[in-house]
């Protein structure tokens, strides 16, 4: 059997400067989310496990090759990449088809993990919409998930409970943040990385139509900071400014 | 094609949403899905209520629960879907959207009419900016963060109508559900915060931070990594990114970084008050005032001013 995990090359946003309020994504290097090394992690408890394979599946602009590289080191045995600089303008919605035609190219699949939001601009959407075009079930905020023959078992961490659900195979997992730690890999494994088996492929190869962006940004500014940053001196200063601030001592 | 449609699992925000709705200037519809009490306050609010009673329907389950309100969205054909922004329904948004081919946005903080349009707010390239977005689609999901619009007040005048679906063969069953171990902090309408952060060297310490909230009627929230890597503290009380936004009258920042991670979860206060004993801090450029003072110092000051 198969694990998919599902990964997205984001700018490192630890290197974004902002110039009169515009974000600057030039020159900014790509990384792995957070939430998506999380994804990863699962993906290889789960073949050491299972004895399952882990096939990494990403969609982005040419710099993905390298940028995916880290998750091949951290214990995935193989990776489907979609590769075209166009993919840096599409929404959700047809990041959503595009990753679904790939998964559909796979055989045998168990499961197919997705993060639970990108660290860039975390609409959360995709792993949901990928299930709904595949007509799978899902289960999203998973913070432990188990497989039995033909079902996994998943404890999700939802707004106010904990809950356990089973699902049928294939199903897609949406893990949540922090839900494990992601290993640290080997120098070995980064060197051999580079050297495992891949397949890229290009718009051209999927037989998809494009659609019209569904979603267009009117402006993406940095909030303005009106903070009077008034240095105090005293604890005693620091009580009127409370105080005038409305606090009331109880 | 008119109206807004909005459905929440959690009625309070079910209720946060009819106010949202109103920033569209079209009629609303609201959704109760095996929740009589729901549909009960709803009508209360004078919303048009459709009640959806399936016991075959699980919340639980994402799939179905997409595939009952799209066929709800067949019959009423609204315009808008708001949901909240809240884990299930961040969840379910992407799953709904793509069932009835609406362009979808999620953690929305506000909707602005401009030029006949409705602009989505929302934080993006992890909080360093904030967005205004519009959905293009015909038909357009939307996810509001909860907090970030009032429950109305009862007006009465709303009425309550039976809708029924289809329910599929389900492949997914809900096992079990227990409560979160909870202190039932809301850290996000607290009107006063005291936030700490790993710049608080002393666990002890936190024990005096507790008394300052007490005397100054504050709940006390943190960074994320006093929750997740220190563990002095419940998740709940996490403020930022991760957890929390709020917006207090005050905030006391108490050697908290000043990283957008965390401010984007504190900047909406009134009044930011912090400390650190870094006189550089970052924490201070989102600061009406600061001081600069070592922790273990000025916290038994202060409580002893109080």
């Amino acid at each position: 059997m198969k694990c998919i995990v599902a990964l997205k090359q984001i700018p490192d946003l630890q290197q974004l400067r902002i110039r009169n309020r515009e974000p600057v994504l030039n020159d900014i290097p790509y990384t792995l989310g957070a939430i998506d090394k999380n994804a990863l992690e699962l993906g290889v408890q789960l073949k050491e496990e299972l004895d399952w394979e882990v096939v990494v599946i990403s969609a982005g602009n040419e710099e993905l090759e390298d940028t995916i590289k880290e998750a091949l080191a951290g214990g995935a045995d193989n990776s489907f990449l979609l590769i075209d600089n166009q993919i840096d303008q599409m929404d959700s919605a047809e990041i959503a088809s595009l990753l679904a035609e790939m998964i559909r190219r796979s055989e045998d699949i168990g499961l197919a993990i997705f993060g639970e939001g990108s660290g860039d601009n975390y609409t959360g959407q995709v792993g949901s919409r990928v299930a709904e075009i595949l007509g799978w079930p899902q289960a999203g905020y998973a913070t432990s998930v188990s497989v039995d023959g033909s079902t996994a078992k998943v404890t999700r961490a939802l707004d106010d409970c904990i809950e356990e659900v089973e699902l049928d195979l294939p199903a897609v997992i949406i893990v949540s943040a922090g839900l494990n730690t992601p290993r640290i890999p080997s120098v070995m494994q980064i060197l051999k990385a580079g050297k495992l088996p891949k397949e890229i492929i290009t718009l051209d190869d999927l037989s998809l139509v494009s659609s019209a962006n569904q979603i267009e940004t009117v402006s993406n500014l940095a909030p303005i900071a009106e903070r009077k940053q008034i240095k105090i001196g005293s604890v005693d200063e620091l009580l009127n400014c409370l105080e005038s601030a409305g606090v009331e001592r109880r | 094609m008119l109206g807004v449609l909005v459905w929440s699992v959690q009625t309070k925000l079910a209720c946060e949403l009819l106010s949202a709705a109103r920033e569209i200037d079209q009629e609303v519809f609201a959704l109760a899905i095996n929740d009589d009490a729901q549909a009960e306050s709803l009508a209360q609010k004078g919303a048009q209520v459709f009640r959806l009673n399936n016991q075959s329907l699980e919340i639980a389950n994402t799939a179905s629960i997409a595939h009952a309100i799209s066929q709800v969205v067949n019959q009423l054909n609204p315009e808008y879907i708001l949901l909240s922004s809240n884990r299930r329904g961040k969840e379910l948004a992407g799953r709904l959207a793509q069932i009835i081919n609406a362009g979808c946005l999620s953690d929305v903080r506000a909707l602005v009419s401009s030029d006949g349009q409705i602009e989505c707010v929302r934080n993006a390239l992890g909080g360093a900016t904030i967005a205004h977005q519009v959905i293009k689609t015909q038909q357009k999901l939307i996810a509001i963060s909860a907090n970030c619009y009032e429950v109305p007040s009862d007006q009465g005048g709303g009425q309550v109508q039976d809708i029924s679906v289809k329910v599929e063969d389900s492949k997914l069953r809900l096992l079990s559900t227990q409560g979160k171990p909870s202190e039932g902090v809301d850290i996000s309408s607290a009107e006063v915060v005291v936030a700490v952060g790993q710049g608080l060297e002393n666990e002890e310490l936190l024990e005096t931070v507790n008394k300052i909230a007490n005397q100054i009627g504050g709940i006390v929230g943190c960074t994320k990594p006093i929750a997740t890597d220190r563990k002095w503290l419940g998740e709940e009380r996490i403020i930022g990114l991760s957890g929390a936004t709020c917006k207090p009258n005050v905030a006391l920042l108490l050697g908290t970084s000043g990283q957008v991670q965390f401010s984007v979860g504190i900047r909406d206060a009134d009044t930011i008050v912090a400390v650190d004993k870094d006189d550089q801090a970052n924490v201070f450029t989102l600061a009406d005032y600061y001081l600069v003072a070592d922790l273990n110092d000025f916290l038994p000051k202060l409580s002893t001013s109080l």
